[in-house]
């Protein structure tokens, strides 16, 4: 029954799904840390990937700026707006019930992404990859852009968690992420620490979208689907947990890709499917999940 | 003595109201009306936000319009039986999501209602992407014409009428009061020997039923059910029509889904700016009138008698 | 170092009151702490003292009246501002963090003024620290994890210290050690504000003893009184 595969077919979808196992590692990491900090489900990260890549094709477009520098400005650019958002919709509201914070950046995303399309119309904009050509791996041919999305993206992942997990700076993270009261009480202040580690979350959001801007086509919509991918990412990792959260995103990646090969239809689904048995076998969630221990 | 003449006035209001303004809009209004009431239902007294509640809503449509479509049931039986439907959904849903937390719970319901929309996108019934067409209104009780929309205007007002006496009824029963005391401290209720997962779960699918009859009874309205409906611009959508009108108030969602859907009237020709609107006004309600209008003009009431 | 009665006080604090969300928890406080001081606060379960710590730390925001440290108002600081001024706070629970590593919350609490104890000798002081600094906070036993906790916010400079119940919990013979530590920080000069349910620890280590009621102060015994009326402070807890 699977004699139309083929080994460049399984191979091809493998690394599309590793590609976009990529992006839902990086944007899951950025929505758990923030959740872990704030208890913030940050609905507007989709729309904030999207900035993410228009910030690149407007500064290619208006400045010159190559993608090269955008990776660099770009992400920046989102941070600040991060910074602005919790200052303007988030802090106001961080004693309230953490169900009206996801409902404001859900607001927001409305605003965001209504104003892009009013700007610049629903339809993709292209954005030239920066790597042409690639290598021709017998069975495949790997083109090189892809190879450094993926090669980068873990490679952010993996600089994130050695910053959490091995730095000062990421001891008072995780202490303030487990009692930020105490964590104030010794004079560290955690206002500010909470707005930057929402930018920095944010700013990930951003990278994944220069990142994405070569690959997919820069569109207002174009963070908005995947946004409820990553949801569904993160409940299977467990809330807040990066680890989990970096390991389901590429393994969803890769299982969508092989659902491609195998059973198209089901292409789409698969990734609620597997939420939904995850849900069913753990109905009470991990219990040993950072952030979800008191 | 006034509530009664309040809603005898309101019901006199209601049936003139076809001959003043489009019946199509006012139906419109009438089933957004019943769905943002069972969305209140769970998210204003039982404390669980349900960010897929179109999926509830949008399913019932396709089921009662394919029922219409193909079989000559009577229109109500059909329209029933797609709420029923949503409500079997619902409690699927809520077997699986009730017991991870709250916020969680909207996460998994909102991805969950994806799920649905690409199943019934890929479904063969569902028309796809062009959706489902020309849906007849069989005969009400299998005698009754109700093809003018005048006419069915009033069918639609009675179910409307219907769902929110319910609403009312469940929201005052015994039941009731343990749904708001889960919402406002859980552990408290389960110590005291009742099991807030059964609560929640039976909240979960009688908000799916009601908001299914809203559903199936747009359907019959447009006469089409498109994926729009169950979308997650609608569950925003429903989310802002509670909020903005009043959580946990009766006639709140009520407020909300006329002033939304007048809104969305009114914005139509202008694009992207019915949705920043959209976005705008919840932001702003969630700031800074998280009470919605219906509340904050209680509380002036109160604030005013106490004087 | 001794205290000296007619010093100005460190800590002024007026006509405290305090809310946990709508219920008030204090309901006008008035006592003061003169530098140098080690002082309780004792009464019953749920009188007011913790809250009156968190109070003066600002965890607790909802507060009117007057707190006063070195002629300075805090009551309108945030937390993190008045951990600057140079008051530390050891929280009941003690509040090992379970994410990091022995060392890893031992080091945790910046320096924010001179005099700060240094990490070389911290772990000289608690040696049994240091040989379990790659493992878990709180796979300490719950001694060693006092112990911790005291010793983290000597790290910061801070010369007025707030501890919540040290000794609750722990065996006699760890309690000990614990009020050795105590009376250790106060020869060294630490102003101290000591919240205590253990009588007996109390006795050993403190000046001064205020008694807590529903969130107000309703006496205030020197250390000689509490030794010779007890019956006095026994009918004030209800022992």
């Amino acid at each position: 029954m699977f004699e139309h595969l083929s080994i460049q077919l399984i191979m091809g979808q493998l690394l599309i799904g590793l590609i976009n196992g990529s992006f839902y590692a990086m944007l899951s990491l950025g929505l758990a840390i923030i959740f872990g900090l704030m208890n913030v489900v940050n609905f507007a990260h989709g729309a904030q990937y999207m900035l993410g890549a228009f910030a690149a094709w407007f500064l290619l477009t208006t400045f010159g700026v190559s993608y090269w520098g955008a990776l660099v400005i770009a992400p920046i650019m989102v941070a600040i707006f991060g910074l602005i958002m919790e200052r303007l919709i988030l802090r106001p509201i961080q004693h309230l019930d953490h169900l009206y914070s996801l409902l404001a950046t859900y607001a927001a995303v409305l605003i965001i992404e209504g104003l892009m399309r009013q700007q610049f119309g629903s339809s993709g904009m292209p954005y030239a990859p920066p790597l042409r050509g690639g290598v021709n791996l017998g069975f495949m041919f790997l083109p090189w852009y892809r190879l450094w999305v993926v090669l980068f993206s873990l490679l952010v992942c993996i600089g994130t968690w050695m910053l959490i997990e091995r730095t000062k700076l990421g001891a008072y993270l995780r202490a303030a992420t487990e009692k930020p009261d105490i964590v104030e009480a010794f004079g560290i202040n955690v206002p500010r620490m909470i707005s930057l580690t929402y930018a920095f979350g944010v700013g990930l959001a951003g990278l994944s979208g220069v990142l994405a801007a070569p690959i997919y086509q820069v569109s207002p919509s174009m963070g908005s689907n995947l946004m409820i991918v990553i949801f569904a990412v993160v409940v299977i990792g467990g809330m807040g947990s990066i680890v989990g959260a970096v390991l389901t995103g590429y393994l969803i990646g890769v299982v969508e890709g092989l659902t491609k090969v195998f059973y198209p239809e089901a292409a789409n689904l698969v990734i609620f499917v597997i939420m939904i048995i995850v849900l069913v076998l753990r109905p009470n969630g991990l219990t040993s999940g950072r952030g979800t221990s008191t | 003595m006034n509530r009664l003449l309040l809603i005898g006035l309101l019901l006199i209001v209601a049936i003139a109201a076809p001959f003043f303004v489009y019946p199509v809009l006012l139906m419109t209004v009438l089933c957004f009306v019943i769905f943002a009431s069972s969305f209140n239902l769970l998210l204003g007294y039982a404390g669980l936000l349900c960010f897929g509640h179109a999926m509830f809503f949008g399913t019932a449509a396709y089921i009662t319009g394919y029922v219409l479509k193909t079989t000559p049931i009577s229109i109500e039986i059909a329209i029933l039986g797609g709420a029923l439907f949503s409500a079997a959904i619902g409690y699927g849903v809520a077997l699986v999501s009730v017991r991870r937390s709250g916020i969680q719970f909207a996460m998994i319901t909102l991805a969950i209602s994806q799920f649905i929309y690409f199943v019934l996108l890929q479904s063969e019934f569902t028309g796809g992407e062009d959706g489902m067409q020309r849906i007849p209104r069989n005969d009400l009780f299998g005698v009754i014409d109700v093809a003018d929309n005048n006419a069915y205007y009033y069918v639609v007002l009675a179910f409307a009428v219907a769902a929110v006496a319910l609403v009312y009824r469940i929201v005052h029963s015994p039941y009731g009061e343990v749904l708001k005391a889960i919402r406002d401290n859980e552990p408290r209720v389960e110590s005291l020997g009742f099991r807030p997962e059964r609560y929640k779960v039976l909240a979960i699918t009688l908000s799916a039923g009601l908001a299914g009859l809203g559903g199936a009874l747009k359907a019959t309205v447009f006469q089409f059910a498109t994926l729009t409906d169950v979308s997650w611009t609608v569950s925003g959508e429903v989310i802002l029509m509670t909020l903005m009108g009043g959580l946990g108030t009766l006639v709140g969602p009520m407020v909300g889904a006329g002033l939304v859907i007048w809104m969305n009237d009114e914005l139509s020709q202008f694009g992207e700016w019915s949705l920043i609107a959209q976005g705008a006004i919840l932001l702003l309600v969630i700031i800074f009138f998280r009470r919605g209008v219906v509340g904050e003009v209680q509380n002036l009431v109160r604030l005013v008698r106490s004087r | 170092m001794n205290s000296d009665a007619n010093a100005a006080p460190l800590l002024q604090v007026k006509d405290l009151r305090a809310w946990y969300n709508e219920s008030q928890a204090l309901h006008g406080m008035n006592f003061d702490v003169r530098p140098g001081e080690l002082v309780t606060l004792i009464g019953r379960n749920g009188a007011g003292k913790s809250t009156t710590l968190r109070s003066i730390m600002g965890i607790v925001r909802k507060r009117t009246g007057s707190i006063c440290y070195e002629d300075e108002e805090l009551i309108g600081k945030r937390t993190f501002q008045i951990a600057r001024k140079g008051i530390a706070y050891c929280p009941e629970e003690r509040a090992i963090f379970s994410l990091l590593n022995v060392g890893e919350n031992l080091t945790l609490p910046p320096v924010l003024r001179q005099g700060g104890v240094p990490d070389s000798e911290l772990l000289k002081q608690f040696p049994n620290l240091r040989e379990r600094r790659k493992s878990r906070g709180t796979l300490l036993s719950g001694g060693e994890q006092q112990m911790l906790a005291i010793a983290r916010i000597l790290r910061t400079g801070s010369q007025f210290l707030l501890l919540d119940e040290p000794s609750e919990g722990l065996a006699p013979v760890v309690v000990k050690e614990i009020g050795q530590l105590i009376l250790r920080l106060k020869a060294q000069g630490y102003t101290i504000l000591l919240v205590e349910q253990n009588l007996q620890f109390a006795r050993l280590v403190a000046d001064r003893h205020i008694v807590i009621e529903h969130g107000a102060v309703v006496d205030t015994l020197s250390a000689e009184e509490l030794v010779s009326d007890m019956g006095r402070v026994k009918n004030y807890l209800g022992v």
